[in-house]
């Protein structure tokens, strides 16, 4: 029997609210509880007053295995996963193939728990092959383990699809997560449409693309009944119509991904790629926008969008090059920076990070409740860093590369065993 | 980007990777250079201002023009020329523009003239290279050398760049010349005008500091120069605009507009013209007003100034 004990511990539960000193009981892997001194023969943890919190749940992760590993391999996923203190996570379903058989979702939940570190839940493929054209068998799938349904980096573009997908994933009680860009007012586009697209002569992605799209989907949730999630919000009019659409009682959520609250268009410079983010990254009024909307309760998690590309697919001229940034080791310290700076308390920063999302994603993790598995992570809110591509564990391709942080994952544990730290 | 000698430094060695970043000091160096070059490029030019030097003219876009001004430079200087086009080469086999890079260095080129349809193409070769890179072009990005020898035109004609209004008409949305002559006419003090229909305008091109016209005779209104820009025909295959002929008609330079404009202004154009889509015949050889022959000769002694001012510091005589 193992029994541990976590002493000296800022302990941050945001589903319960405890904000606090306290001794945290595991046994056989599971929370027993807050409890005030050590019981006997347990294993002492020394915190050294940093913040121990439930693991961290990123509700947007893509996969690259099967079919692109060498970007990088469920191995390699749940390394950086770890590192990042991140111990559940929803997975995209556009791999090669895609999520769209039940066998895959469960090889995918399968292989990668065989790791031990994260549970990975898989969103199937709303449409099969994420095609945008014919539903995929939703109930099987769920049945299989998907938590979600949504077709990964592409919009579902077809408004009959999209109301057929929303209708029918109601059925089974699942939400329909869009990637929000009109696919033809974002063609060939390569970052945000203004003045610096003009300046550096690439095309551009105008932020209406993200709004007429979730000024569709939000109709369309209130045609079906379903429930539409919005990934990725990078706009300041997506988030006014998302607002005002919860205001309405539509069934509508939403989450971002630190790029967009951290870094605005400027990231670019002179054609970084590894700033070509998919949506692209934004105007200065976006970014500000997306940290106001975190504030009031508009966006409902905030989650890595990590999505893994090598040198290959980077190292090119913009416009060829391939979008999209790693995430998971800098989700945390990205995310602090928000509460460093004023615009979110310490609790309302790890609650987009972990009961939020788990609340969307109808799961119990994300919080230290008594009976669930010992999924935690250990930080240190104050420990300055300077993110450096060739010290991530996973993919490599961050937007962040040079940028000081402050907070650093001190350990990792999933089910009360250490896997990072 | 450093504001000593001449273009952008990046790496150990400067380029001239756009306009942008270029003093009005610089701008005026290289054109007093190239005033100088004229001459001597009439006569045949220095033959040892670039001796031993190799000069690679990296081309993924085809250009004669450009390509042939370059390589007549580098021969006047007597540079070692070495033409290199993606028709066949394994640049069209899939090697990357890092592999190219790659092997460029390890045959010591001194200068890479880079042509590419991709923005930010030079400037990528200029992180991975010990060469000079000259951009002449690079997707829809810049074009600095046309901007330096529109420029020398210009002074030539009009005795200065300030103060002047120009007008820069057509597909501004994917043109590269435009970008450069916006940034360098605005640099050294003069007054843009922008026409264009407003599906070949560029978000945010305020901010460049040009006035914005989509009715061609209002904005041809009092300009000393008028700078038409080729229309290229797949824009309207992908419907930027509806036809030929209404293009033609509403911003296709004839006398009639033209006349809107100061009776001395000159006409200018990069080449190859699109006769009938964006200027008339008339108008183009009309040789008290267009320049557009002289643009070329232009070219020749500008790139001779630019191939001249950017080896300086590794010749040794900066």
């Amino acid at each position: 029997m193992t029994l541990l004990a976590f002493t000296g511990a800022r302990i941050v539960d945001p589903a319960s609210g405890h904000d606090g000193p306290g001794v945290l009981v595991v046994r056989e892997g599971l929370i027993e509880g807050i409890a005030e001194a050590v019981p006997a023969g347990a294993e002492v943890i020394d915190c050294a007053g940093a913040v121990l919190a439930p693991g961290l749940v990123d509700m947007r992760v893509g996969l690259r295995e099967p079919g692109e590993e060498h970007k990088e391999s469920l191995a390699g996923l749940a390394a950086a996963a770890a590192a990042g203190g991140v111990t559940t996570l929803m997975a995209l379903p556009d791999t090669d193939p895609p999520l769209d058989e039940p066998a895959l979702v469960q090889f995918v939940a399968r292989r990668a728990a065989a790791f031990g570190s994260v549970t990975v839940l898989p969103c199937a493929a709303a449409t099969r092959g994420c095609a945008g054209r014919e539903l995929a068998e939703m109930g099987l799938l769920k049945e299989a383990g998907a938590v979600a349904f949504g077709d990964g980096r592409q919009a579902i573009a077809d408004a009959r699809t999209m109301r057929l997908a929303l209708a029918y994933a109601r059925g089974f009680g699942a939400m329909i997560v869009q990637h929000p860009e009109e696919p033809s007012l974002a063609a060939g586009g390569a970052m945000n449409e203004g003045e610096l697209a003009t300046r550096l002569g690439l095309p551009g992605i105008p932020a209406a693309a993200e709004a007429l799209m979730v000024a569709r989907d939000v109709r369309l949730a209130q045609l079906t009944g379903g429930h539409v999630h919005f990934a990725h919000v990078s706009t300041a009019e997506a988030l006014d119509l998302i607002r005002r659409a919860k205001a309405e009682g539509v069934r509508v959520s939403c989450d971002t991904a630190p790029p967009y609250f951290d870094l605005n268009e400027t990231a670019v410079g002179e054609w970084r790629t590894y700033a070509k983010l998919s949506p692209p990254l934004r105007t200065e009024a976006d970014r500000q926008a997306v940290v106001a909307a975190l504030a009031d309760g508009t966006i409902d998690a905030i989650a890595s969008d990590h999505q893994p590309q090598d040198t290959d697919a980077k190292r090119l001229p913009f416009t060829q090059a391939e979008p999209g940034g790693a995430g998971l080791e800098t989700l945390l310290a990205v995310t602090l920076g928000l509460v460093h700076g004023g615009a979110l308390t310490l609790k309302a920063a790890l609650a987009l990070l972990t009961v939020r999302p788990a609340s969307l994603l109808g799961i119990e993790a994300g919080r230290l409740a008594p009976g669930q598995p010992a999924d935690l992570v250990l930080f240190d809110p104050d420990r300055a860093w300077q993110v450096r591509e060739e010290a991530l564990v996973g993919a490599r391709n961050t937007p962040f590369d040079g940028r000081p942080v402050q907070g650093r994952v001190l350990g990792t544990w999933k089910a009360g065993r250490r896997v990072f730290g | 980007m450093s504001q000593t000698g001449f273009g952008q430094t990046v790496g150990r060695r400067r380029h001239l990777l756009g306009i942008a970043g270029l003093d009005p000091g610089q701008i005026r160096a290289a054109l007093d250079l190239a005033e100088t070059y004229i001459s001597l490029n009439r006569k045949g030019g220095p033959r040892d201002v670039l001796r031993g030097r190799t000069l690679v003219n990296l081309f993924f876009e085809n250009s004669t023009r450009t390509r042939t001004s370059f390589e007549l430079a580098g021969k006047r200087l007597g540079a070692d020329i070495v033409n290199m086009s993606n028709s066949g080469s394994s640049v069209a086999k899939g090697e990357t523009l890092i592999d190219t890079a790659m092997t460029l260095n390890a045959m010591h080129v001194d200068v890479l003239v880079v042509r590419h349809d991709q923005s930010g193409a030079a400037a990528l070769l200029a992180q991975k290279l010990d060469a000079a890179v000259i951009n002449a072009g690079d997707g829809t990005h810049e074009h600095p050398t046309q901007a330096l020898l529109d420029a020398l035109t210009i002074r030539r004609h009009k005795g200065t760049l300030e103060n002047l209004t120009v007008a820069i008409c057509g597909d501004v949305l994917h043109s590269r010349v435009a970008r450069s002559n916006i940034l360098l006419l605005a640099t050294m003090g003069s007054r843009v005008r922008v026409i264009a229909p407003p599906t070949l305008i560029p978000a945010g091109l305020g901010a460049l500091g040009v006035e914005v016209f989509t009715d061609m005779e209002r904005g041809l209104e009092g300009a000393d120069i008028v700078m038409m820009l080729r229309l290229q025909k797949e824009r309207m295959a992908r419907a930027f605009v509806p036809s030929a002929r209404e293009y033609f008609r509403f911003y296709g330079l004839d006398a009639r507009k033209l006349a809107r404009a100061k009776p001395d202004a000159l006409v200018m154009h990069p080449g190859p013209m699109n006769r009938g889509v964006e200027i008339d015949s008339a108008v183009a050889d009309d040789l008290q007003r267009s320049v557009i022959q002289e643009q070329v000769e232009m070219g020749v002694a500008v790139r001779m100034a630019v191939l001249d001012l950017l080896t300086r510091e590794t010749r040794g005589n900066a």
